[in-house]
């Protein structure tokens, strides 16, 4: 049997790179929010908050550390897979992952240490100040490697010399043409993944009776704060979406399944596009739409797929449809954030049942979107690794053979299976343990059973976990 | 025209030497794991590494990230050649990296399997590791700046046995760690211990020594065409090695530990004074293997910037966790 190494490879790292985008989106915006918490608690003494953090900061420490080994996997997957690529692009791309570990690896593996285990060895301001500095790596973070991937996608700054790409400017290198939009949209993402994940299991909290002071006070200040940043996402990704237009436009044709070069292009709802008879079966759309949202004119003018040959087009029905899954989630992200600060702006949310419960159903929905997302724009740059310079052909390790491949994907799938079970069972053990009472307040310790959530069938009014 | 070949040689080797002897002492720990006498035992011996493991690893990250940044053509021919060894020891370090927090949020019946999935991947780990650099010492093969051997040339007696090797310096170090971190019968326990790794390293030290001139012509030409100042490393070898024994013997807490070290640091000096000035053998020197000027100059900048900060927060964290780990410190 022959096994396509390249297929393989392509395979190989969309999954290790989904399966660890998962982690850091969620960690990113977890750290600001339990650095947060950590300062309002520092600066009210007030045991709710601290307990809040407490609580955070348990799950937060399981999500790290499966962040951790699935990005130790990443800053290897780039030789063993990809060596002609590395050895390639190695005089940007190297420089700019080494200062991310010096630069954020380093501050968020030791603070998380200090955070995770020196609440008694340390005074509580330096215990803050370990919190605020994790978060403060995991953004550092974020901006050297999405620095990395956005040049992937509009190199800059740099000639190639024999193949082998040497910088020439690393102001225009690091803050090449999409960065600035990606950065910015995988931000708020972290934001919003975090934001639902908080007011998720809050909300499960509230309809349970379980830990209501800080329950409320944890819904409330995510509501807000999503309700403004689901908005904006959307305004992001619209400009996100416009720079794509100018520097990737086979990306933009891809998403929109625009196989034509036409005026008043239809926003396609519904389509099957087909790779080989080059158009879309079972069309729904709305005329003119995609033209006025890229273009800002009912008439404007987009470029359409054969514009391309076909060896240069991206594998179109994925990208159409990653693309249109993001943005059906982030719709409903803003639908339900708005209705969120509604309810609250009219004091009802608390005693909304149903949109507890719904808030609780989100919580899978941004980590999908931002895969659905990542699919799009990592796709739709194929058949590039480094954008119109380097085919992800030429990337490949030359000695990697399709049986190696095989034999470390289907590696790494059942790793990851059972590393993933096991942590969302240790996370689900930790939520359904429940935020600890604040000892200073007895009424709330007793008679709550030492898990206070194992009976699920307890009724919402019931008086042993009344707010205190 | 700069060059900073050599500055970036002293930079990475400090950091693949922080990573070995960091990452080092927690692997060896793993590997001791399941010889515990208890389970409270075992407690202690995570405790003792559990805030600092993370901080251990993420050197590796930079030895990976810093090689591809000033010496390209090292991380992708090692990688390459490498590749089912790199994917054993990424396996055993993430098994090992999530039994710190899944072991103790376990029921106490399924403790054993992160206490097996702990020592497992600590094992296989430092054994891949052990392997890479027996395959550095045999050298790669390889085609205009491409590696185009097999897939499991890693894999010789010759690595088998530096694998080996490395399974018994790790668990030195892990031993003579616990001494420094821990009282009472678990430290008699590792002080046993202590003395049987220390005498399964010197074995391997001693064959891995004497197997490598044999084989290798341009070791052997290194090393005996010449007296050098070369020799001077065995001779330290020994006596630092004898100097272990006698602090094992005399009861002290941290000097077996930095004995431990020191024999760390002469192997690698050792070693890489046998291929110098060669980085990816029989083909490539240090200067081949070079990334431009101007990305070593433009990292360089910014890290000789940064790492003294590394550093300074790193000893830091080892302070603020200082002193013997007991039964009732439990960070969980």
């Amino acid at each position: 049997m022959d096994f396509d190494p390249l297929l393989l490879s392509r395979i190989q790292f969309a999954f290790v790179v989904s399966f660890h985008a998962i982690f850091p989106v969620f960690t990113i915006g977890l750290a600001t929010y339990i650095a947060l918490l950590e300062a309002i608690a520092f600066r009210t003494r007030d045991p709710h908050w601290a307990r809040l953090s407490q609580f955070w900061i348990k799950i937060f420490a399981v999500v790290f550390a499966m962040g951790v080994v699935s990005g130790l996997v990443m800053a290897f997957q780039f030789g063993t897979n990809w060596s002609e690529y590395s050895y390639r692009a190695a005089n940007f791309i190297g420089p700019l992952l080494a200062y991310e570990v010096v630069t954020a690896f380093f501050l968020e593996a030791t603070f998380l240490g200090v955070l995770l285990f020196g609440r008694d060895k340390v005074p509580a301001g330096v215990h803050l100040f370990a919190a605020i500095m994790v978060a403060v790596g995991t953004f550092i973070s974020s901006f050297w490697i999405l620095s990395a991937n956005s040049w992937m996608h509009t190199p800059v700054g740099f000639e190639m010399r024999d193949g082998v790409v040497h910088v020439t400017s690393w102001l225009e290198a690091i803050f090449n043409p999409s960065f600035p939009y990606r950065f910015a949209h995988m931000a708020v993402a972290s934001l919003l993944t975090g934001g639902f994940v908080v007011a998720g299991i809050s909300a499960w909290y509230l309809r349970r009776g379980h830990a209501v002071t800080a329950s409320r006070r944890a819904l409330k200040m995510t509501l807000v704060m999503l309700a403004i940043a689901a908005p904006t996402q959307l305004l992001i990704g619209d400009f996100h979406g416009l720079n794509t237009l100018a520097y990737q436009p086979a990306k933009v044709a891809a998403m929109e399944g625009n196989w034509e070069t036409q005026q008043g292009a239809p926003l396609l709802l519904f389509a099957l596009p087909d790779q080989e008879a080059e158009t879309n079966h079972f069309e729904i759309g709305i005329p003119g739409l995609a033209s006025l949202i890229l273009t800002h004119d009912w008439q404007g003018e987009l470029l359409g797929l054969k514009e391309w040959s076909a060896e240069e087009r991206p594998p179109v029905a994925i990208v159409f449809w990653s693309f249109r899954t993001m943005v059906a989630i982030g719709l409903l992200m803003i639908v339900v954030a708005l209705t969120g600060a509604w309810l609250l702006y009219r004091q009802r949310v608390f005693d909304s049942p149903r949109y507890l419960r719904v808030l609780t159903w989100m919580i899978p929905l941004p980590f999908i979107a931002v895969i659905a997302g990542w699919v799009t724009t990592e796709v739709g740059r194929q058949p590039w690794i480094l954008f119109e310079h380097i085919s992800v052909q030429d990337g490949l390790t030359p000695s990697l053979t399709g049986a190696m491949a095989l034999f470390t994907l289907i590696g790494y799938v059942l790793v990851y299976a059972a590393v993933f079970t096991a942590g969302i069972y240790y996370m689900i053990q930790i939520v359904r343990k429940g935020i600890d009472a604040p000892s200073d307040t007895p009424q709330e310790q007793h008679p709550r059973p030492k898990r206070p959530l194992s009976a699920a069938d307890r009724r919402l009014d019931e008086p042993a976990d009344k707010p205190s | 025209m700069y060059d900073l070949t050599y500055l970036w040689v002293l930079i990475i080797g400090f950091g693949v030497l922080m990573y070995v002897l960091m990452d080092g002492f927690d692997l060896g720990v793993g590997i001791l794991f399941p010889f515990a006498r208890s389970e409270q035992d075992r407690d202690i011996m995570m405790n003792t590494v559990a805030p600092v493991w993370d901080g251990n690893e993420t050197w590796l990250v930079l030895g990976g990230a810093g090689l591809l940044a000033a010496f390209p053509l090292v991380y992708s021919v090692f990688l390459p050649a490498l590749y089912i060894g790199v994917f054993l020891m990424l396996a055993g370090l993430i098994f090992r990296g999530v039994a710190f927090e899944f072991r103790f949020k376990a029921a106490p019946g399924r403790r054993r399997l992160w206490n097996g999935s702990f020592f497992a991947g600590s094992l296989i780990a430092t054994f891949a590791q052990g392997a890479v650099v027996g395959t550095f010492v045999q050298g790669f093969e390889t085609e205009g700046f491409r590696y185009v051997g097999g897939a499991m040339d890693w894999l010789t007696p010759f690595t088998v046995m530096t694998g080996l090797g490395l399974v018994a310096g790790y668990s030195l170090l892990g031993a003579t760690w616990l001494l420094l971190k821990t009282d009472g019968e678990i430290h008699q326990w590792a002080r046993r211990w202590a003395y049987g790794l220390l005498a399964a390293m010197m074995v391997f030290f001693v064959i891995v020594s004497l197997w490598t001139p044999l084989t290798d012509d341009y070791v052997r030409s290194r090393w005996f065409d010449h007296v050098t100042w070369l020799w001077i490393l065995p001779l330290a070898t020994l006596l630092v090695a004898f100097q272990l024994w006698r602090s094992l013997g005399k009861g002290s807490e941290a000097m077996p530990f930095l004995y431990t070290i020191a024999l760390f640091g002469l192997f690698y000096g050792g070693l890489l004074f046998s291929k110098w000035p060669y980085v990816v053998p029989p083909s490539y020197t240090f200067q081949d293997a070079a990334s431009a000027p101007e990305s070593q100059l433009f990292l360089l900048i910014g890290l000789l910037f940064v790492l003294p900060f590394v550093l300074m927060y790193t000893a830091w964290t080892y302070y603020v966790f200082r002193g013997k780990v007991r039964a009732d410190t439990g960070y969980h």
